[in-house]
């Protein structure tokens, strides 16, 4: 019989007691455990989705809503901006600017966002075809792994989406099919939950239905930014000059179609459909929703760029990491009170531990002079006591950790809808090795007292007193 | 085997109790009587080494238990004498074959159960193993302390009362087997009591 052994048998003889010690702790572990895995998982996701974007521009409203809409895909767009607006930051040739994704949304397929953009949306996220090719003419889609999966696409599938973000079979846009072309590989970011198509689709859709050049616009916006377009067109005039100037459009179409051909092994005829789809910067009078920014280093002019927008024109620039810092902070007020919760629970699971070892002790005082009679040292008892809060704190923290990642399991598809991503229980953080630590302390602390009791048993006198 | 000498004890300054000396030989067994308060509990203590004395010897064999030190004590103990005390107790959370066996390893010994189920049939409370302590009755359970003061085959057994809680059938029994059991393995016994029934039994007796 092992000391081990020892003092198991000792926990379960009083199972109740036991049972009240062991939930308190596992509610503890639990609670903490659940609150780092939702934490990491949350911020793993917004992270792997700031995808190295230094700055959105969209329409005014709330920065914090325009991240989350554009970048996250969790919250409705902000309005749309003219792409006459976005001109300079779009042209290639821009010294400033890595890489421009323009974005128009606001239609879905039973409840999966399309997006309208260029092919280079799949290199901000490394993306990569798994079946099929990218889109290369209007009305092509290229799928995200989950929401091929979640909506049974495969390449060849046809659609037809609706207005808005949420299904709704009476704005269904009849008599436009999209037709996938690809799937792509999952990514672990919001691109695995989108449907891509060129951005030419989302204007050819809306306009052949009459509903204006894009679906999240409402009329009067739309009228201001017309309006607005004038008065600043002389600040963007860098923009005119580069619209102007068709070698350069021929430029951007010849780029375009060079990243199509690395997206694409399989089909090679289908180089004819490739005219079609021109840049967008031949679109000046069409509108976007957003436009992701990556520079190329971070200089006066990027630094100055977000204030410039936001001051001089009728569109807002917000910086990712500032908002998502900032949701951070909102969020963090409700964690801090559920950790000091935790820790609490944990505070009076480890008194529970305390008041029924030290109860226990009274009980066996007899067993434990008994024991010393029988040759064990009073270091055996001191050890066989604080042998067993640890126990305690062993069992309560393998409970805990499967309350929290059984829930997590549990909780993963009603998460799923709210936040648009997937969690998963199967997997552990290096933060649950520090919480066994924390957990072996508790029981530790809790034993401590009662085990020095243990070990002081004075075995005449209370043999004595039988 | 063992042998006292000037043994004194005082839980107070004023209050001094003073043994006499005795030496007991191997396999002898001895009863010693004396009434309520005269101190039996105490020097059966001392002679377990529960309690160190104040001044005096006591030796075991060849050792001098003053001249052990805490652990080794404790060692010691578990290896050479068994003791049965006046109410037996256990350990509640453990059968009395596991019981057994924790008295064994204790002791430093190698868990035997060979032994143990043995020594279980020969007190004939064999069928014991498995349960609990607090299943057994109050006969049983002192068998079952017998059991465990011999488990170790040591060559000292104390017992302290260990009639004085039974009826006069129980009594009878419980002290032939310890007798009986002492005997078959050379054990030198010593029984420290108060009571009547025992007097006739044993020719070697000390008075307190």
């Amino acid at each position: 019989m092992t000391l081990l052994n020892l003092s198991w048998k000792n926990l379960s003889n009083k199972p109740l007691t036991m049972l009240l010690s062991l939930v308190l702790f596992a509610l503890g572990v639990g609670l903490i455990s659940f609150l780092l895995l939702v934490n990491h998982q949350i911020s793993e996701k917004f992270e792997k989705n700031l995808a190295g974007i230094d700055l959105v521009i969209g329409a005014k409203g709330s920065p914090l809503q325009l991240i989350l809409s554009s970048m996250y895909h969790i919250d409705a767009p902000t309005g749309n901006i003219p792409i006459k607006g976005v001109m300079p930051y779009l042209n290639p040739k821009n010294p400033f600017i890595k890489a421009a994704i323009p974005l128009s949304l606001g239609d879905s397929y039973r409840g999966y966002r399309i997006v309208g953009t260029t092919a280079n949306f799949l290199e901000l996220y490394q993306a990569k075809v798994r079946t099929g090719r990218s889109f290369k003419a209007v009305m092509e889609v290229l799928a995200g792994a989950t929401a091929a999966q979640e909506l049974g696409l495969k390449v060849g599938s046809t659609f037809q989406s609706s207005h808005g973000l949420i299904e709704d079979d009476n704005l269904v846009h009849e008599g436009h099919a999209f037709k996938v072309v690809g799937i792509m590989k999952p990514t672990g970011a919001s691109i695995d939950q989108l449907l891509l198509t060129p951005a030419q689709s989302i204007w050819e859709v809306h306009e052949h239905a009459g509903m204006g050049a894009a679906p999240a616009v409402e009329e009067p916006e739309e009228a201001e930014h017309e309006h607005n377009d004038e008065e600043h067109a002389a600040e963007d005039s860098i923009a005119e000059n580069h619209a102007e100037s068709t070698e350069q459009v021929n430029g951007i179409a010849l780029t375009n179609q060079e990243e199509d051909h690395q997206n694409d092994d399989e089909a090679p005829h289908d180089h004819a459909e490739e005219h079609h789809l021109k840049s967008i910067l031949e679109y000046p009078d069409k509108e976007i929703t957003a436009l992701l920014l990556q520079f190329n280093g971070h200089n006066i002019t990027t630094l100055n760029l977000q204030r410039m927008i936001n001051q001089n024109t009728s569109m807002q620039a917000a910086t990712p990491a500032i908002e998502i810092t900032r949701l951070y902070s909102l969020m963090g007020v409700g964690q801090d009170a559920l950790r000091w919760l935790a820790f609490i629970i944990m505070g009076v699971s480890g008194l529970s531990i305390f008041i029924s070892l030290f109860s226990s002790l009274r009980d066996r005082r007899y067993e434990l002079a008994l024991m010393r009679t029988m040759g064990a040292s009073p270091g055996k008892l001191f050890a066989m006591i604080i042998m067993e809060g640890l126990l305690l704190a062993v069992f309560g923290y393998i409970i805990g950790l499967l309350i929290s990642h059984g829930g997590m399991e549990l909780l993963a598809g009603e998460m799923k809808a709210a936040y648009r991503y997937t969690f998963t229980g199967r997997t552990f953080l290096i933060e649950e090795g520090y919480l066994l630590l924390g957990a072996l302390a508790v029981g530790f602390i809790a034993a401590v007292i009662p085990a020095i009791q243990a070990r002081n048993t004075d075995i005449s006198d209370t043999l004595a007193e039988g | 085997m063992l042998t006292t000498k000037q043994l004194q004890f005082s839980y107070t300054r004023n209050q001094v109790m003073n043994f006499p000396d005795f030496n007991l030989q191997k396999g002898e067994h001895w009863l010693l009587l004396g009434q309520s308060g005269s101190g039996k509990t105490t020097l059966l203590h001392l002679l377990g080494g529960l309690l160190s004395p104040s001044s005096g010897s006591i030796q075991i064999g060849t050792t001098e238990l003053g001249q052990l030190r805490a652990s080794a004590l404790d060692q010691f103990r578990g290896k050479n004498i068994g003791i049965v005390f006046q109410k037996s107790h256990f350990v509640r959370a453990l059968s009395i074959g596991e019981n057994l066996a924790l008295a064994q390893q204790l002791a430093g010994l190698k868990p035997n159960r060979e032994r143990i189920i043995e020594l279980l049939e020969r007190l004939n409370i064999g069928d014991k193993l498995r349960l609990k302590p607090d299943r057994l009755s109050i006969g049983e359970q002192q068998r079952a302390a017998i059991a465990r003061a011999l488990i170790n085959q040591a060559p000292i057994i104390l017992a302290d009362e260990p009639t004085s809680a039974l009826d006069d059938h129980n009594a009878t029994e419980v002290i032939n087997l310890l007798e009986e059991q002492a005997k078959a393995q050379g054990s030198t016994l010593l029984v420290v009591t108060h009571d009547k029934r025992l007097k006739d039994r044993f020719p070697n007796q000390i008075a307190l």
